[in-house]
């Protein structure tokens, strides 16, 4: 069965009962074709909140600038933050889930695959709501931390009214992405995957999904009560009418902050993966990295108030945060240092995703300095909203978060497309970008050091701060030549990248040991796993593939069968509810109640349609697994 | 020299920090009149003390960390040729406890001064002798209310050098932030509460400053000053404003924009002591003409500047609450006249 492993284009892996074209796109409930449209979207806004960044740093490149009008680059940090958080790595990172998840537990899809494709239309369609604000009167422009009472009237315009119901959307998508995940990987493990050999990327999955389920419904609750300020005038954040601003900070940051990690818990995933692989190592200390992603998590919720030194709670509230903002760091460094061990010792092949993942744990450590810096609350009197935050969170998560997922489209790109990305395309890519980031945003260290506050549309000419806002603004051409070289690296590869075979990294995981692409089942058969690194296992002990569970005889009542498999069928109730939610959005921005009471039953109709929907699913056909190993 | 001296966290290691970072992140500027990096008081060094500690541990671990990534890096990476399988390890006990257990240890030692410190910049040491000032953040402009003086200003803090200053911050629409780097930490103004903070400038000089938290369209533009004053220059200045001069003109251009300060509507928002005009929206503007900078500190206080202000607000402050009152240029130079000789 040679003919498996040559790239066959993705369309020819749809699910039987999807139609052909971009209405099968639309009703899918693949994960794989879920994932890839997640990746795209977030290609997509991060475009825009690229350059919306750009712009900034063409604002901020000489003091007293006239480019950009104040109010607009107030639209454009708003929008800049919003999109990058929520609709650029949130999504990249559901995307390496979606896809990779399941492969990599010896699954065939999701625990609830019609959960996971409304998950995608409503960040999609939240996105969608936010973007539009730019033509319905003003984009929001208050941070994208929207701090009360800047956030109501009469401070702020109709922006705000797009981050609230955009953002509740959204929100409500990554709440269903993280109830689903964290049920799959419950349930859906092959026979053998106990939870100590669940690979990193899984346990960073089950803590993300965790702090997903538990921080987004601190983000909805203040979103419902900024509504409720906004739509029907009672005064929440108001203090004038016996309402509390800070209520609004409280509430943010207790989401805030576990968001924080839900943006780098994924990355920590990715470097965990990738670098064990080009290592040709395992993983060093692999039950300290699964309890220090744990403990992070764990301790995520217990830091938020170090968002909020400068609110005036006092010193004692002050030392306690700042001590458990401290301690988040060891847990951190641990992870650290049992990467750099990893590598000590073993046979480094610095492919463009290596590059990017041992830059990251430079880049990010730097931003975990700083971190630890902030987190000393008196420190943190001179540094809060200056620019040397503005360095920390991009430290974090361009330096973290971003490089990460840059390794892991290197990683998995081949997996996905069944060809390899150019690895000399790739260098220049890494290059340009690392060289680029440096620049761009090392300097704001200094920037904030010397006085300059964030969110400033200019700055005085005789603060000594021209000269590194001028080099931070050069970084920012070469960081965006950098984006550029991906882009291309990606269209190109499409088409002519080397044929990659089932695993062209000699990988250690089981999402290795199916076709690049997977099949529309993923696995013909369920494979039996027998160790930590489940392929490894079987590559060192001499079999090269997995031992399906059927022959096994370990799993023989379970559904499927040689010969065919059982898949969800497609459905487009996912799409109609978003759509039914996105018009209730609508119609509660234009204030035209009638057509919000429209969408809401709509709504409803879909769902009562999918609660009493039976879903037979559809048997597949299946190539025997014989023909799988490369 | 002493060593204790150099143990971290003391002057000389801030003044070190100083100096490491300074030298980058001047990069040939002279001038950088709101570093945190050159504090001018007691509250402000102490916090470069604390800055400085964690920024010499976090050198420290990043020696060690990078420094092993950049050896790992050259020394395993894969040769040609050798396909030779590493070692197997799978984790090291021992190891991990250190990795854990160093960090804490070093925390601890960045924990001590952060606590001590933060109850330290709460409060002054001395409040009975210390100089109450309330400060009032606004769209975009700060108000300076002294109440055991009884004076109301604007933009520019007067304080005398040499003495505490307990700070009460309020608002009186969203939340700003008061920064003045060179003295103090910044503490946010918050609508419906009142929060405390002191400053002291050892010197006198002027120290600039400016509001931290976005706080709508200007945000940027919201600067002022702290201008600490020597004893006799402090006595001086609370002298003019408790007894301000020329505010009443009898005669020439500052009679004519005396009279225009009601008709053209200036004192439907702004206070000139001593007159009918009791607006409050806006700035109190009595003895601006002792002032530095006008428009919220962020034009040097001259008649044309003065003038460029007047015939359009919104041109240099955008969503500025005073609107363009299409004043002739008579109007203009009058009011300005009658501004600028009030000192």
């Amino acid at each position: 069965m040679a003919a498996v492993s040559e790239r066959v284009h993705p369309r020819q892996y749809a699910r039987p009962g999807e139609q052909p074209g971009l209405w099968g796109w639309l009703t899918t409930v693949d994960h794989k074709r879920i994932g890839i449209m997640y990746m795209l979207a977030a290609c997509v806004f991060l475009f825009f909140g690229g350059a919306e960044a750009f712009l900034m740093r063409l604002q901020l490149a000489v003091p007293n600038n006239t480019l950009i009008s104040a109010s607009t680059f107030n639209e454009l940090f708003t929008m800049h933050g919003l999109t990058m958080i929520f609709f650029v790595v949130m999504p990249l990172s559901s995307g390496f889930m979606n896809y990779v998840l399941p492969l990599q537990i010896g699954a065939r899809d999701v625990a609830f695959p019609r959960l996971n494709t409304l998950g995608l239309w409503l960040t999609i369609g939240g996105g969608l709501i936010l973007y539009t604000s730019w033509f319905m009167g003003g984009a929001p422009d208050a941070g994208w931390f929207n701090y009360a009472p800047l956030n109501s009237p009469p401070y702020t315009g109709t922006g705000i009214d797009f981050y609230v119901v955009g953002l509740m959307v959204a929100g409500l998508g990554s709440l269903m992405t993280g109830i689903n995940f964290l049920t799959t990987i419950v349930n859906m493990r092959a026979p053998g995957m106990h939870p100590m050999r669940l690979p990193m990327f899984v346990w960073t999955t089950v803590l993300t999904s965790l702090l997903l389920i538990f921080a987004m419904p601190a983000l909805t609750a203040d979103l419902i009560l900024l509504f409720f300020d906004r739509f029907f005038g009672t005064g929440f954040f108001n203090p004038a009418v016996g309402g509390n601003a800070l209520l609004w900070q409280q509430l943010f940051w207790i989401f805030g902050h576990p968001e924080v990690y839900i943006l780098i818990m994924p990355a920590f995933g990715i470097i965990s993966e990738v670098i064990p692989v080009f290592s040709r190592k395992p993983l060093f200390g692999y039950s300290s990295m699964v309890f220090a992603v744990m403990a992070i998590g764990f301790m995520s919720f217990m830091v938020w108030s170090h968002h909020m030194f400068t609110v005036g709670y006092g010193p004692l509230v002050n030392s306690v945060f700042a001590i458990t903002s401290m301690l988040i760091s060891v847990p951190t460094g641990v992870k650290i240092f049992n990467w750099l061990a990893t590598m000590w010792g073993g046979r480094i092949r610095f492919t463009t995703a290596m590059m990017f993942a041992t830059a990251f744990i430079a880049t990010f450590t730097i931003g975990g300095f700083s971190g630890v810096m902030l987190a000393s609350a008196p420190a943190d009197l001179q540094y809060n909203d200056s620019y040397f935050v503005v360095a920390h969170i991009h430290y974090v998560l361009v330096g973290g978060a971003l490089m990460a997922l840059f390794a892991a489209g290197y990683y998995w790109y081949p997996k996905i497309t069944g060809r390899l990305l150019s690895e000399s395309l790739g260098k220049w890519n890494f290059w340009l970008l690392f060289i680029g980031f440096n620049v761009t945003f090392f300097p704001m260290h200094f920037l904030g050091l010397l006085g300059m506050p964030r969110r400033v549309f200019t700055y005085a000419p005789n603060l000594g701060l021209n000269t590194w806002n001028y080099v931070a603004t050069l970084g920012v051409f070469v960081l965006a030549a950098g984006f550029v070289m991906y882009l291309v690296n990606l269209l190109w590869a499409w088409k002519n990248g080397a044929p990659a075979g089932n695993d062209p990294w000699d990988a250690r995981t089981l999402e290795w040991s199916t076709t690049s692409p997977p099949p529309a089942y993923d696995f013909a058969s369920i494979p039996l796993v027998r160790g930590r690194d489940p392929f490894w296992v079987e590559k060192t002990t001499g079999n090269g593939q997995m031992i399906p569970v059927d022959t096994a005889g370990a799993d023989e009542g379970d559904a499927h069968h040689a010969g065919k498999v059982h898949v969800p069928a497609p459905s487009a109730l996912p799409l109609c509810l978003t759509l039914a939610l996105v018009v209730a959005g609508y119609g509660s921005l234009l204030r035209i109640w009638i057509i919000a009471v429209i969408g809401i039953l709509a709504m409803f109709f879909c769902l009562f349609r999918w609660m009493f929907d039976k879903d037979p699913g559809e048997m597949l056909d299946v190539v025997p697994t014989g023909g799988e190993h490369a | 020299m002493r060593l204790s001296a150099w143990r971290p966290g003391s002057k000389r290691w801030a003044l070190a920090t100083a100096l490491a970072l300074g030298v980058l992140a001047l990069a040939g500027c002279a001038q950088t009149p709101q570093s945190v990096l050159s504090p001018a008081g007691p509250v402000a060094t102490t916090e470069l003390q604390v800055i400085s500690l964690g920024f010499w541990i976090m050198l420290g671990v990043g020696v060690v960390v990078l420094g092993l990534l950049l050896a790992i890096i050259f020394r395993f990476r894969a040769r040609k040729n050798d396909d030779a399988l590493p070692e197997q390890v799978e984790g090291n006990t021992r190891l991990e406890f250190a990795w854990t257990i160093i960090p804490v240890l070093l925390l601890a030692v960045l924990a001590v001064p952060t606590i001590k410190d933060a109850f330290a910049a709460a409060s002054p040491p001395n409040p009975s002798t210390a100089l109450p000032v309330t400060v009032v953040g606004h769209q975009w402009w700060w108000e300076f209310d002294y109440p055991t003086l009884h004076i109301v200003t604007a933009d520019e803090m007067h304080i005398p050098a040499g003495t505490q200053v307990a700070i009460s911050l309020q608002s009186v629409d969203v939340i700003h932030s008061f920064w003045v780097p060179r003295l103090a930490g910044k503490l946010d103004a918050v609508p419906g509460r009142t929060n405390s903070m002191w400053l002291e400038a050892a010197q006198p000089g002027t120290y600039a400053g400016q509001c931290a938290e976005l706080c709508g369209t200007s945000h940027a533009l919201m600067r002022l000053s702290v201008i600490a004053d020597s004893p006799s220059a402090w006595s001086a200045w609370v002298q003019k404003m408790q007894h301000p001069q020329n505010t009443q003109p009898t005669s020439g251009a500052a009679q004519a924009g005396f009279k225009d300060f009601s008709t053209a509507g200036c004192s439907a928002c702004h206070t000139i002591d001593g007159t009918s005009y009791k607006g409050t929206l806006g700035p109190n503007l009595t003895n601006l003409g002792l002032r530095v900078g006008i428009a919220a500190d962020n034009l040097a206080n001259n008649d044309a500047n003065l003038a460029k202000w007047l015939a359009n607000p919104p041109a240099i402050m955008p969503d500025v609450d005073m609107p363009n009152l299409h004043l002739t240029q008579q109007q203009i130079a009058d009011l300005s006249a009658y501004l600028e000789g009030q000192k």
